[in-house]
């Protein structure tokens, strides 16, 4: 049997990390539960009468998204801790790079699943006027959600391998989700205030550098982070 | 992995140390008095003289400390992987010098402790990132492993901060524009020039100084590890 090019062995990893999730349901759901949870505090947090919803509403979608985004990211070297299933990885003739897409694309599938749900309930609870900006909305998310998935898999390979990754991950990960979170937040913010695409242009424009520089440089990075 | 470092004499006496001493005291006492009050400021200008030579030392810092990180990753010298973590350990407490510094001026003359502009923002995150970077090291137990892990860190924050900077430039801006890294030349008049640079000059020396005793202190820590391990 010959071995699978890179981008084809990336999506068998891929699968194989969304197999083992759709088959536990346990990291998305949690991450499920919790983003509807923080949804709905985050209300609770603000005086309804002196902040508009709209006025939240990025806010809360984003920071949302962020620490959700962590939960299930955090799992995606977990699942290979066990009964050496990581050396078996290592061992695979494929590249090391395919290892990491093949993370980061299931990471990526698990924060949209995450998002496909938390979108519409901040909608519902939120009562926003998405209506011509949806698919502008669903174009940021996807910016933003590769950034993360690259930055969180990245990190959370890493951190699999340390004392308290739990406490790690985020620490690690959040300075870098910055540029990510802002100029999502605040192209979200352009959107839902039904201004036109070119008002928020200056931050999608940051967003995709962003996901092009982080992509590029993740990858390369990622097999200098296993041991030879 | 080099063997057992054989007993090299211990340099007790560090010739950097006193000379960035003596540089600080006459950067402070020319900063003090021998430099005029700035016209609008007054007094509170003076911790310019100590704030921007801080910002550089932390920049620098951080920039030797990815920069060693990435040589590591192709050289795997032990020497590089010491000096980026005695690098970010120093650069945290300029850092944190930054951070202290600029809030004592910004009370009187913005009226505000901090903002949330592009050069505090990017400092603010280049000191999490430098807090991230020695706990991450923290929780590496093994040499190698830990070495990797930072020189990634490094490399990537330092790809980091200029987003950091550009997005929240584009967020809200308040900062004074550089009087002396000034596209149209330097906005500044000669005599707080030379300060200025005294100043650059001192705490350079003294960022030297410390990483270079920083740096003693983890070459007997490994000296000490590789004896213990050879013991067992």
């Amino acid at each position: 049997m010959t071995p699978p090019g890179t981008l084809a062995a990336a999506w068998l990893i891929a699968r194989k990390d969304l197999a083992i999730e759709f088959r536990t349901r346990s990291a998305f759901l949690s991450a499920l539960v919790f983003s509807l949870l923080a949804i709905v505090i985050f209300r609770f947090s603000w005086d309804p009468t002196a902040v508009a919803a709209l006025d939240l509403a990025p806010g809360v979608l984003w920071v949302t998204f962020t620490f959700s985004g962590l939960l299930g990211m955090h799992r995606s070297f977990g699942v290979e801790a066990h009964d050496g299933a990581m050396d078996a990885l290592l061992v695979a003739p494929v590249p090391r790079e395919a290892i990491f897409i093949g993370k980061a694309l299931a990471n990526l599938l698990f924060v949209l699943g995450v998002q496909a749900v938390a979108l519409p309930a901040v909608v519902l609870f939120y009562n926003l006027p998405v209506g011509n900006g949806v698919f502008a909305l669903i174009g940021v998310m996807l910016m933003a959600a590769i950034g993360l998935a690259c930055i969180g898999t990245l990190f959370a390979g890493m951190v699999a391998n340390t004392r308290m990754a739990e406490l790690l991950l985020p620490v690690l990960a959040l300075p870098f989700f910055v540029p990510i979170v802002l100029p999502a937040a605040q192209a979200t913010a352009q959107i839902l205030a039904d201004r036109p695409l070119s008002a928020s242009l200056a931050w999608l424009r940051i967003l995709l550098a962003f996901d092009l520089v982080f992509v590029y440089a993740c990858t390369l990075a990622f097999p200098f982070t296993l041991e030879d | 992995m080099s063997p057992a470092t054989p007993a090299r004499p211990r340099a007790l006496f560090d010739w950097v140390a006193p000379l960035a001493l003596i540089a600080m005291v006459a950067a402070f006492v020319r900063a003090i008095w021998f430099t005029p009050p700035e016209m609008l400021q007054g007094y509170a200008q003076k911790i310019f003289y100590v704030h921007v030579p801080s910002a550089w030392v932390a920049f620098l810092a951080f920039g030797l400390t990815a920069l060693a990180g990435g040589f590591w990753l192709f050289l795997k010298d032990p020497r590089l992987d010491r000096f980026a973590e005695s690098s970010a350990e120093v650069g945290v407490i300029f850092t944190t010098g930054v951070l202290v510094s600029g809030p004592l001026w910004g009370r009187p003359i913005w009226g505000a402790w901090w903002v949330w502009d592009a050069r505090l923002t990017s400092t603010l995150f280049l000191w999490f990132l430098f807090l991230g970077y020695l706990v991450l090291r923290g929780a590496v137990d093994d040499r190698d492993l830990r070495a990797r892990y930072s020189a990634v860190l490094g490399i990537l924050g330092a790809l980091l901060i200029p987003f950091i900077h550009l997005s929240v430039y584009l967020f809200n801006t308040q900062h004074p524009t550089p009087v002396v890294a000034n596209p149209t030349g330097i906005q500044m008049p000669g005599v707080m020039v030379k300060t200025l640079f005294l100043a650059l000059f001192a705490f350079t020396l003294l960022y030297v100084a410390f990483v270079r005793a920083r740096m003693r202190l983890a070459e007997e820590r490994d000296a000490l590890d590789a004896a213990a391990t050879s013991e067992r």
